[in-house]
């Protein structure tokens, strides 16, 4: 049996570093953020912009930009993971908790269901188990860095899910749908982790 | 910089291509299944994701193709091309 | 949904069809420096099938714990040279490049398989014009493309690349940034079917009589044939370069389907 080809002083991007107990299986630390996107960037403009959260069983609770403006806002310093390896630490995002979102669309008769699926522009999907989203663990982000969100980085808002791999933060999002079954979505049908946790470095369908 | 910018031809795809097809395909004819154009699968364009290639009708911007190739199988999607010509 | 898992190759399957598909251990025989951040790297390949000005290589590196990257870069060399030429420009935040530019040396080994791609070739039987807009690194297939041109057999006393005028439009950031400009310089002044523009973007030499800003419109209806010669066009470069060379010849009327582009991602290099 033939010994596995190595490049002679080949090491890649990886580095241990001083932040290595930050960093899930796997992953290692970078201080780009870097673009990755399946598709063109969409351009809504904020004047038609709209954010949708849709009931299993039918309604809708809807909020156009400057009125998705006015719900509570909060700022979080959280640590992202994709599932590329790469790692960013101390991200400073503001945006709008599902928890919020839930609380002013319980008033318009929108009650979750134990899963979540995100539409985004462009078409694509990701899902997410009701407790992923609740319990302070995800946003709607419109802020980043201090910044309004960049388009190329799924501004004017994003799903936000810190705590697992990021391909679930959706870029571009403009509706949570809720559902009694879970779909899944642009990467979970294709190879992906449904569920997808860099702790357990749940990268790929079958993975434990 | 964004999605656009980093972009590329249907080349990219030619070497994982190769995995699955023994003719070289980047010349072959692709029709797109959302709007009917029909063109060369060298001139689609490939978002390279680093999660997998989601390919692109160079018309409509529909996801024609995507490859994935998670715990190295190889995942292709095809349900985006009506009929692939191989010359 | 219906998805394809594809498996690997089976292993008995004919060496003809595998040839497209295997990776091989290619030799580093020489290291040409090209410019203060380029490199032409010349390759041994075993069982190198032959390719076609225009085709890529993916090139892969793998660490000793398993680690590994994958990057494709164009061959530079014409199919009539003796060995695979590939030319890498070294980019300070690449993972490959650096490696393929500082650590990389003849005796080496680099794993790479090809050649890749139909769509963006080109060879003298195709005929002409041949326009070709090259944009930084975009310049080492249609390098590949004048090689062959000078390289290719004609028919009686004549040379192929007289049936086939050929015109190149190069833009780079400085003189010092451009590939091959010895052998370009060279191949223009003794070539009278072949005409070598230079754009420099950044900064010129002293005496500089070239053109000096970004390939616009202008620019490319001065360079460009008519678009009743209908030429065969190859642009490669930067992809945002790409896509607006693309679009501007198509307005200057070219037909689309005489325009190939290959487009090198946001900074033509990794």
């Amino acid at each position: 049996m033939t010994e596995p080809f190595v490049s002679r002083g080949f090491r890649g991007r990886r580095q241990p570093g001083a932040t290595a107990a930050r960093l899930p299986p796997g992953q290692y630390e970078t201080p780009d953020f870097p673009v990755l996107s399946a598709g063109p960037t969409p351009r809504t403009p904020l004047a038609t912009w709209d954010f949708l959260l849709r009931g299993a069983d039918g309604p809708v609770a809807r909020w156009a930009w400057d009125e998705f403006a006015a719900l509570p806002h909060e700022s979080v310093t959280v640590d992202i993971h994709c599932v590329t390896k790469w790692s960013k630490l101390d991200t400073m995002w503001e945006g709008v908790s599902v928890d919020a979102l839930l609380a002013a669309a319980a008033a318009r008769g929108v009650k979750p269901s134990p899963y979540v699926l995100a539409l985004s522009d462009g078409g694509y999907t990701t899902n997410l188990p009701l407790a992923d989203v609740t319990g302070g663990k995800a946003w709607v982000a419109v802020k980043f860095g201090g910044a309004p969100l960049a388009p190329e980085h799924g501004g004017p808002a994003r799903l936000l899910v810190p705590h697992l791999y990021f391909w679930k933060s959706a870029k571009w999002l403009r509706q949570l749908r809720f559902m009694e079954h879970d779909e899944a979505g642009f990467w979970e049908s294709f190879g992906y982790h449904n569920y997808g946790d860099p702790w357990r470095e749940q990268r790929y369908s079958g993975d434990p | 910089m964004n999605g656009e910018a980093l972009r590329l031809d249907g080349n990219a795809a030619g070497g994982i291509l190769s995995e699955v097809f023994v003719p070289d395909v980047t010349a072959a004819r692709a029709t797109c299944a959302s709007c009917g154009a029909m063109g060369e699968m060298g001139a689609l364009l490939v978002y390279a994701t680093g999660m997998g290639m989601v390919i692109r009708c160079p018309s409509c911007d529909a996801v024609v193709l995507r490859i994935a190739r998670p715990r190295k199988q190889l995942w292709l999607d095809l349900t985006g091309v009506k009929c692939v010509v191989i010359p | 949904m219906s998805s394809v898992i594809a498996a690997t190759p089976e292993p008995g399957s004919a060496p003809s069809q595998r040839a497209a598909i295997a990776w091989r251990l290619a030799t580093v025989v020489d290291v040409v420096t090209e410019t203060p951040r380029a490199r032409t790297l010349l390759l041994d390949v075993p069982g190198w099938p032959g390719h076609r000005a225009g085709q890529h290589v993916d090139v892969r590196l793998t660490a000793d714990d398993g680690y590994q990257a994958e990057r494709s870069y164009s061959i530079a060399s014409a199919p009539e040279d003796p060995r695979i030429a590939l030319t890498v420009l070294r980019l300070d935040d690449g993972e490959v490049s650096p490696y393929l530019n500082d650590v990389l040396r003849s005796g080496d080994r680099l794993e790479l398989r090809g050649p890749i791609g139909g769509y963006f070739v080109w060879n003298v039987s195709l005929g002409g014009p041949l326009l070709l807009v090259a944009g930084g690194s975009g310049v080492v297939p249609l390098m590949a493309m004048l090689r062959h041109r000078a390289a290719a057999p004609g028919m009686a006393n004549m040379p192929a690349r007289h049936a086939v005028p050929a015109r190149l439009l190069y833009s780079a950031r400085r003189w010092e940034d451009v590939f091959y400009r010895a052998e370009l310089t060279r191949l223009a002044e003794a070539d009278g079917t072949l005409e070598v523009a230079f754009t420099l973007t950044d900064e010129a030499p002293p005496g500089w009589t070239g053109f000096g800003r970004r390939i616009d419109r202008m620019m490319l209806a001065e360079v460009a044939w008519p678009p009743a010669e209908r030429p065969h066009v190859f642009v490669c470069g930067p992809t945002p370069m790409v896509e607006a060379v693309a679009a501007t010849l198509v307005e200057l009327g070219h037909d689309p389907a005489r325009v190939k582009t290959e487009r090198f991602g946001p900074t033509g290099g990794s």
